[in-house]
């Protein structure tokens, strides 16, 4: 699809989101919950274009999270929380992507999930400072120095979402369809070429590992400052699989696959969980199902396929 | 101005929900009601575990609710006004439950929210009450944390929390076993294992210090092989073993520590095996010291109204066979708080209905009938409620062990004074109250 049309949809949808939220109130909070796992999910998508999926990106999820959690205590200013959050999740990422990087497939995914359980058991031992399972809630935030409370959190943290979304949106667009970018969707199709070709596909992909943790980073972020409430259960393997489905629902054509597949995930699950509160777990699984079943590019497929159709 | 947020919402709620595709989930919802204005019934948001482990006490507690609604609306209401309930599960986390109640809050207009079994959800829906003013009650979660670190105006506790519950099985176990030397503790690896053991640590260092810890056991929390742990505590022989774990856990623990003969070797305390008791019947012998969460137990010595526990029992036992255990008391606890809150709200109005604040501010002080006796609620939101320990026994009358030397311990005597926090109030405990506990009741 072409630039243009994706840039039209992109905004669309931005401003459907909007409207949403303004019309429908409680849906502000699902609409932001559903952008911070799409910003997460679209870290995802870049490992995806390299044929590697992560079981563990919950990882940096919970840390972003902590870090913003722990970090109201020091600086309340949500717009240095995100960023050093983000950057926090990217730091980790480096560290730890030099070692996953070596490996591929389910090892890659295995490494993934293991070092993110390891962040899971560390936020439940080291109770004194965690409160383990029960959590920890956020201070009071500021942004641009005034205090966040009431509606207008909920649409500072909404437009903040928004604006993180478009902006990391355009970045892995352009990215993707950079050297850079093939080079990654290389390392899918034969990785050999790559070094035949002089490119180190070790440092495609970190760089793609690292860039995936700050994404991720940034929605533990915004999932902090959302729910005001942290628990490791965000570092929980659950989680990680939560994004690796939202990933499959979305479809991982195009960056705005992840958007569209985490809207329709956090809808399906709030209509389903209000319509059969004890098997929305059911719904969600037959949902999924289905889509493998008829639309193995996902929602975005879907949409991909009717446009060229037409 | 309500009543334009109102038809605002009817109309564009259609609207969003046919450009989301979903249209044929439609909710079914209230428009949000004019504030004062008599409702045509009261809807109540119910946070209950319908899925996960913890689903042994969400569950309990779903049919309660379904049961005492059911028995309201057959008696007319509340001040005439019919309930309704809306459950939702607390299954998926925190992130979840939060986006349920603004749900439960600013699309279905339930005028009250009962959260939450998860202390986690309590800790987060707690400043959420007080945000989106809407009265809730917390029904079930344990943790202390939530009255003695902040205040709310919106939230109160239709139950004791953990200081009482833990203080209660100690005290209870000085009694009954004062010269014991050391103890060993099994508890689930999460939160409330290590919360419920630093209240009685702190707790047993203050009432009887120099007591040895001959083992501080935390297995992962839904494990179900405890080897280890037995053998461990077969080893050390302590004198006391203490749990505090629930659920399929506390029934893994119970069954293998039955099959190695460990119950012979040591006493076992356990705060919350009254919930475990009918699934592993006989396996836990006599002689074992178990408490409930509360003055909660079917066959309780001295109700404040006998009729009332027989009658709640009998119900619940014939529409669901088996008895209700704790969590089926702390909802008919949350169900009578909001009846008598509600009818004080009403009654203050002379009649009229009570706006969201007013009927908050209903709770303060409230004192409402629980099956077993009363509850009141403190300036603080915290309800004071009496907790109920005993030592199992067998009879041939019951497939499970039933508990006999019950000591019911006044609510005020346990439980953190207003102001304080209970990990310094533990520390201020005098030996002498050991002596000053109540008469122990046999079963009868």
């Amino acid at each position: 699809m072409s630039r243009r049309a994706e840039t039209l949809l992109a905004l669309a949808g931005a401003a459907l989101v909007v409207g949403l939220a303004y019309a429908v109130p409680w849906l502000r909070f699902v609409l932001t919950i559903a952008l911070a796992k799409g910003l997460a999910v679209l870290g995802i998508l870049l490992l995806l274009r390299a044929g590697q999926v992560s079981f563990g990106h919950a990882l940096y999820l919970a840390l972003a999270a902590y870090a913003v959690a722990f970090g109201t205590a020091v600086v309340p200013e949500a717009l240095l929380l995100v960023p050093a959050a983000g950057l926090l999740a990217g730091l980790v990422g480096l560290v730890i992507g030099l070692f996953v990087v070596r490996y591929r497939e389910i090892f890659f995914g295995m490494l993934n999930l293991a070092l993110s359980m390891v962040f899971y058991s560390v936020l439940e031992k080291f109770y004194a400072i965690t409160h383990g399972a029960d959590g920890i809630r956020l201070g009071p935030v500021t942004f641009l120095g005034l205090p966040l409370a009431g509606e207008t959190a909920e649409w500072t943290v909404l437009g903040l979402a928004l604006v993180l979304v478009l902006g990391f949106g355009a970045l892995v667009r352009v990215a993707l369809a950079s050297p850079w970018g093939e080079a990654l969707a290389g390392i899918k199709t034969r990785e050999t070429r790559l070094d035949f070709m002089g490119v180190s596909p070790r440092r495609v992909l970190l760089i793609a590992y690292v860039a995936s943790a700050v994404m991720a980073g940034c929605g533990g972020a915004l999932i902090a400052l959302t729910t005001r409430h942290v628990t490791p259960a965000l570092a929980y393997w659950t989680t990680s699989g939560e994004l690796v489905f939202i990933a499959i629902l979305g479809g991982a054509g195009s960056v705005l696959g992840p958007f569209l597949g985490a809207a329709a995930y956090e809808l399906t699950r709030v209509y389903a969980a209000a319509l059969v509160a004890n098997a929305w777990q059911a719904v969600l699984g037959i949902v999924l199902l289905c889509v493998i079943v008829f639309a193995p590019g996902g929602l975005w497929g879907l949409i991909a396929r009717r446009r060229r159709a037409a | 101005m309500k009543d334009c947020d109102a038809t605002r919402m009817s109309l564009t709620r259609r609207a969003a929900l046919g450009t989301i595709g979903v249209g044929g989930l439609a909710l079914s919802g209230r428009l949000a009601q004019a504030q004062g204005a008599k409702p045509q019934e009261i809807k109540v948001g119910i946070a209950t575990y319908l899925s996960g482990p913890a689903s042994v006490f969400g569950v309990p507690g779903r049919q309660t609710a379904e049961m005492l609604f059911d028995e309201i609306n057959a008696a007319g209401g509340i001040a005439g006004i019919k309930v309704r309930p809306i459950f939702v599960d607390e299954g998926p986390g925190v992130d979840h439950v939060v986006g349920e109640y603004r749900r439960l809050v600013q699309n279905e207009g339930v005028h009250l929210v009962f959260a939450a079994i998860s202390s986690a959800d309590c800790l987060a829906c707690a400043p959420l009450a007080d945000e989106l003013k809407r009265p809730t009650l917390l029904w079930d979660c344990g943790t202390q944390r939530i009255f003695e670190d902040n205040r709310y105006s919106y939230a109160f506790r239709t139950q004791a929390n953990a200081t009482p519950e833990i203080l209660a099985a100690l005290l209870y176990l000085l009694k009954v076993k004062p010269d014991f030397k050391s103890i060993a503790v099994i508890n689930q690896d999460y939160a409330w294992g290590r919360d419920s053991w630093d209240i009685f640590r702190t707790a047993l260092n203050t009432l009887k210090p120099g007591v040895k810890v001959a083992a501080e056991l935390f297995p992962r929390f839904g494990a179900t092989d405890f080897s280890t742990e037995v053998t461990r505590v077969l080893a050390l022989r302590p004198d006391v073993v203490l749990s505090t774990s629930w659920g399929g856990d506390l029934d893994a623990l119970i069954r293998q520590s039955s099959d190695r003969k460990l119950f012979e070797r040591a006493t076992f305390v356990m705060p919350l095996a009254e919930s475990s008791l009918q699934r592993v019947g006989k396996a836990l012998p006599a002689g074992h010291i178990v408490g409930a969460r509360g003055d909660h137990w079917f066959l309780h010595p001295s109700p404040a109204d006998p009729e009332r526990l027989k009658r709640f029992t009998e119900s619940y036992r014939s529409r669901f066979n088996a008895y209700p255990i704790y969590p089926c008391f702390h909802m008919a606890q949350a169900v009578s708080a909001m009846k008598a809150g509600i009818e004080k709200a009403v009654a203050a109005k002379g009649g009229g209905w009570p706006t969201d604040a007013e009927l908050a501010a209903a709770f303060k002080g409230l004192e409402f009938p629980s099956p077993t006796a009363s509850v009141r609620i403190r300036e603080d939101g915290q309800g004071l409620e009496n907790q109920l320990i005993g030592t199992t026994l067998h009879s041939d009358r019951y497939p499970f062990p039933v508990l006999t030397d019950m000591v019911v311990f006044p609510a005020e005597s346990v439980t953190t004074p207003v102001g304080q926090k209970s990990a310094d109030w533990l520390k201020t405990l005098s030996p002498e109250m050991v002596a000053k506990l109540p008469q122990a009741l046999a079963f009868r």
